[in-house]
């Protein structure tokens, strides 16, 4: 009736787990408590939940991937603390397979339900925004592919307190992960969230293509795409090429698991080799996806700080393009040490360097973006500072690993846990929280608290160079990753040196959920009346914030790069249209819901060989589609005096702002030069 | 200008001064290789990392110098608000990282031939061959010209090149002794080649890198590397062991244990490693599993170096018998 599920899958024996778990239960009743309290539910369920918009699906992402942050960054910190124990013959407090737990979770969950729903949820937020379009190409999709990615986390979360996750690294590599090394279910949520999570995501990368493609503004040439658009596009061009590779060697293992297949283990022929190499031919492109995204924001925000546009704008797009064919032939760099021929390696170790080239010019285009600029210190561009000359570093021990000879000493080690932390946090999560910095006022009307931001910028940064600095030293000292304890007591001291780094972060956190409180309690002062907060140069700084949601009345007429700051230079940015159009927009649908509702049964069912329940959950999923299909009642017209009340009101408030202000928010430095 | 450009080259020097006894002040066993390979990868590394600086440290201390000399608050700092586009700066920025690249990719060609771990090392001294294979959780020594085994110990003369035929019986790992230089990982169904040689002798730290499950963080050994008369006297203790490596005691050894103490066989079956790697591959090697169907050891299977590697030739080596094969 239950299949492999029975009451012992709760590891009531784990005090840890169990401590979460009653942690989880108290937090979300309370939760629970305080929504229906205020009766909210309704308000979330039709404003949110069913929500097709793309800004709230953005907003969404987010607060999913802030939660998830929280959920990794406290593996992390176990991890850290174990490893800041356990030397000499001291066992630390994590038994191996709790430990093998934590640091195959910490990874899945912050690559899969942190990082990129991050970039999901700020693509999302802006990239229709930016081209004028009113929202993505295949809304209710947008929906679905979030609701999908939910399920992913739901899984994830529900293998902390039933049963267990996966042990076997956050690759999963086989034969480990066959059922022989690995007979729990842990290697099955991990499958099954992955591939749940996987869909959407590939669906939204088909959404963001064809939105970016077909839905741009008239007159916005695919060289007049503001850069974070064009990072956007190769991202989901990468998306859609690389994702498929992960759902059919994903579906392989599962193959193995469930029907005895042999693909990848060691019987009968089946070759691990296979999926080491399937795998990284979607982990590869997998980070470029996750930092090209972070590029177009650096470089929106470093040309608007800097007062100044963008350095080789053209440069950029040809060395974001170049990035994204090259990510498809250096995967083979994640495994010189298989043994391949020294030409195949010497090739995989070149083309990899020679991603180092394009990445270069785009430092260097930053860099003189900079150069004769008015460069303002605010919390975006802190950040984007901070990541400058992280990266660079971590850029540099990217290219030394990149040489096989090099790697045949480091692969593995630690120092490559610092290299990818180094890229990842340096990279991907600065560049994420300067795009939250820089795009908050534009989802909700006002700016963050910037002291707390600050906080949480230098907090961040040293605590990252404390936490990791020290693992570049032990990987040169060969220590090897995903260690539950060691012998060597020399390792020691750098490795509690790491885990002070990753207290120091947790302040940085701690710091922005303090931010977020702030913010929101100060909203009225912090409040955005222009819509235009940081004097920016790209559409989504021309209309109101928030955004209307339909974003744009009228849809506006582009002829230049960075439109919108032409208009406010020659005094034609905020002209009212003679007369508004009907708005045709998508109406809401809880499809969504109930097909991730449905897609999360089907997973736990398939985790634990529930056959019937998975019946359910997938016939519920192609019912819903179904229903979905023949609704008829999908869209509806916003009546142009609706469009023309809430303009009017938007002027009303901005011509009352502007008349307050001395000058224009974007004019002051260009007078004083002038 | 100038001013600021010395300022600048008096602060990176003390960094860099700053980094030379940071990293002189701990021992950094890589940095510090007591082998051929080692010292190769070592050079290698520091090499490829100057070269790097040549573009990294720019950038960054430019990075640091534009910030704050272009602070929105100085208002001497020129302000180009329109400048955007200069092809000098444009060819510089591509073509100086260009450069160092195409340097890096030719270091990377010759020195992914040179140190290929698949390549015999160059020697008048007669290789050691050493068998080796990964279990759960211990590593397994045979040497098949003195048909002697060893778990968690091995040792070699210096100054003798060692050949490593490596494999796994259970899952992935890879098989590494820092001090000595490259790794290269174990797997089940395959045989991976290592060439290395010490030339200091020593007892080096070995472990495994690939993370194998339960008990991989105890999957250490001693690489014992000492002079001919250590060596045979390391040789004849292992003899002196009463246990023979044969198909019952290796079914016994390959159940999973951990923290495995030291421990020596006197005989071993002959064809014992080949049969490890044929017992993973399917249908190729039907009724040649002498370890799953108690034949006799010695009956084990083919030929077992069917890497098409003929030696010196790097380039057509290949870990994937069954691929190759078909």
């Amino acid at each position: 009736m239950f299949g492999k599920l029975t009451l012992d899958a709760i590891p009531y024996h784990e005090p840890i787990v169990m401590g979460t778990l009653a942690a989880v239960i108290l937090g979300g009743l309370a939760l629970f408590a305080v929504v229906t309290k205020y009766r909210l539910w309704g308000y979330l369920w039709k404003e949110w939940f069913t929500s097709v918009d793309h800004k709230k699906i953005g907003v969404m992402y987010i607060i999913v991937a802030l939660v998830m942050l929280l959920r990794g960054f406290s593996d992390a910190i176990m991890m850290r603390l174990q490893q800041a124990m356990a030397a000499s013959d001291a066992a630390g407090y994590l038994p191996p397979h709790h430990f093998d737990q934590v640091f195959t979770a910490h990874g899945v969950i912050m690559i899969f339900f942190v990082a990129m729903p991050f970039i999901t949820g700020l693509m999302n937020l802006v990239v229709p925004l930016q081209i004028g379009a009113r929202d993505v190409a295949y809304p209710f999709l947008n929906s679905l592919s979030f609701w999908l990615f939910v399920s992913g986390v739901v899984l994830v979360m529900v293998s902390l307190f039933v049963g267990d996750f996966a042990a076997t690294g956050w690759l999963a590599y086989p034969p480990l992960s066959g059922l022989q090394y690995s007979p729990t279910v842990g290697v099955d949520y991990y499958i099954w969230s992955l591939q749940l999570s996987g869909l959407g995501t590939t669906l939204s990368g088909i959404n963001f293509i064809v939105t970016i493609m077909k839905m741009r503004t008239p007159g916005m040439t695919l060289m007049k795409m503001p850069v974070f658009t064009w990072t956007s596009l190769v991202t989901n061009i990468l998306i859609v090429a690389a994702f498929p590779v992960l759902t059919v060697t994903l579906a392989l293992l599962t193959a193995d698991r469930y029907l005895g297949t042999h693909f990848f283990t060691n019987e009968l022929g089946g070759n691990a080799m296979m999926y080491v190499n399937l795998i990284w031919i979607w982990g590869h492109p997998e980070v470029y996806i996750l930092i090209l995204p972070c590029f177009g924001a650096y470089s929106e925000i470093v040309a608007t700080f800097a007062k100044k546009p963008l350095f080789g704008y053209k440069s950029m797009v040809y060395a974001t393009s170049c990035i994204g064919v090259l990510s498809f032939v250096v995967w083979l760099h994640h495994f010189f040490t298989m043994g391949s021929g020294a030409s195949v390696n010497a090739f995989f170790g070149i083309t990899t360097m020679i991603i180092s080239v394009p990445t270069g010019a785009k430092l260097f285009n930053w860099l003189f973006t900079m150069y004769r600029g008015r460069v303002q210190f605010t919390v975006p561009m802190l950040w984007t500072v901070g990541f400058m000359v992280t990266f660079v570093i971590g850029g540099v021990t990217g290219v030394l690993m990149a040489v096989p000879g090099a790697d045949f000493v480091l692969h593995n080690s630690v120092f490559l846990i610092a290299h990818f932390h180094n890229v990842i946090i340096g990279g991907v999560v600065f560049g994420v929280f300067a795009a939250i910095n820089y795009w908050f006022p534009k989802a909700f009307g006002f700016r963050l608290n910037e002291f707390w931001g600050k906080a949480s910028f230098w907090c961040w940064l040293v605590g990252f160079y404390l936490a990791f600095m020290p693992l570049y030293v032990l990987g040169l000292k060969g220590m090897t990753r995903r260690m539950n304890h060691y012998a060597n007591p020399d390792w020691q001291p750098y490795l509690i040196v790491a885990a002070l780094g990753a207290a120091v972060i947790a302040v940085g956190i701690f710091c922005t959920l303090v931010q977020f409180y702030v913010s929101v309690r100060d909203r009225k002062k912090l409040t955005d009346p222009s819509g235009d907060p940081w004097g920016g140069r790209t559409l989504e700084w021309s209309i109101s914030s928030p955004a209307p949601f339909y974003n744009f009345a009228t849809l506006p007429q582009v002829r230049e790069l960075d439109q919108f700051w032409e208009d406010k230079q020659n005094g034609v940015a905020y002209v009212q249209p003679a007369k508004y159009e009907d708005i045709h927009m998508p109406r809401n649908t809880g499809v969504g819901v109930v097909m991730g509702a449905f897609g999360t049964v089907l997973g736990f069912a398939l985790v634990w060989h529930i056959w019937w329940l998975a019946a359910v959950g997938l016939l519920g999923m192609i019912g819903a589609f179904i229903a979905r299909a023949y609704d008829t009642d999908v869209d509806y017209w916003v009546p142009a005096a609706e469009v023309e009340r809430i303009e009017r009101s938007r002027h009303a408030r901005l011509q009352q702002f502007q008349t307050t202000q001395v000058a224009p928010v974007a004019a002051p430095s260009r007078q004083k030069v002038a | 200008m100038s001013v600021n450009k010395q300022a600048l080259i008096s602060r990176l020097r003390y960094a860099g001064v700053g980094v030379a006894v940071l990293l002189s002040g701990c021992n950094m066993e890589v940095l510090a290789p007591k082998g051929d390979i080692g010292a190769d990868e070592k050079s290698l590394i520091l090499i490829a990392l100057g070269l790097m600086a040549i573009v990294a440290i720019p950038v960054i201390a430019m990075t640091l110098w534009f910030a704050w000399r272009y602070r929105s608050g100085n208002k001497k700092a020129t302000y180009a608000p329109n400048w955007s586009h200069s092809t000098g700066v444009e060819v510089v920025v591509w073509t100086v990282p260009a450069i160092i690249v195409a340097i890096l990719a030719v270091i990377t060609w010759r020195s992914s031939h040179a140190l290929d771990p698949y390549k015999p090392l160059a020697s008048e001294a007669r290789p050691v061959t050493v068998q080796v294979v990964s279990l759960d959780w211990k590593w397994l020594f045979v040497y098949p010209e003195y048909g002697v085994a060893s778990v968690n110990e091995l040792a070699f003369p210096v100054d003798r090149p060692v050949n490593f035929q490596i494999t796994s019986d259970s899952v992935m790992n890879a098989f590494f002794i820092p001090q000595l230089g490259s790794q290269i990982y174990a797997m089940a169904g395959m045989e991976t080649k290592l060439h290395l040689i010490a030339r200091e002798p020593g007892s080096y730290e070995g472990l495994s890198t690939n993370f194998s499950g339960e008990g991989f963080s105890d999957m250490h050994f001693k690489a014992i590397a000492t002079s001919e008369d250590g060596f045979k006297d390391w040789i004849a203790k292992a003899k002196a062991a009463q246990v023979t490596l044969d198909g019952d005691s290796y079914k016994a050894l390959a159940q999973p244990s951990q923290k495995v103490p030291v421990s020596y066989y006197g005989a071993v079956t002959p064809g014992l490693f080949a049969s490890v790697v044929n017992k993973h591959m399917g249908d190729m090697s039907h009724g040649e599993m002498p370890m799953d169907s108690h034949h006799d050891m010695s009956q084990a299977g083919m030929p077992m170096d069917m890497h098409h590697h003929e030696d010196g030739d790097a380039v057509s080596s290949n870990t994937t018998p069954t691929q190759a094969e078909k």
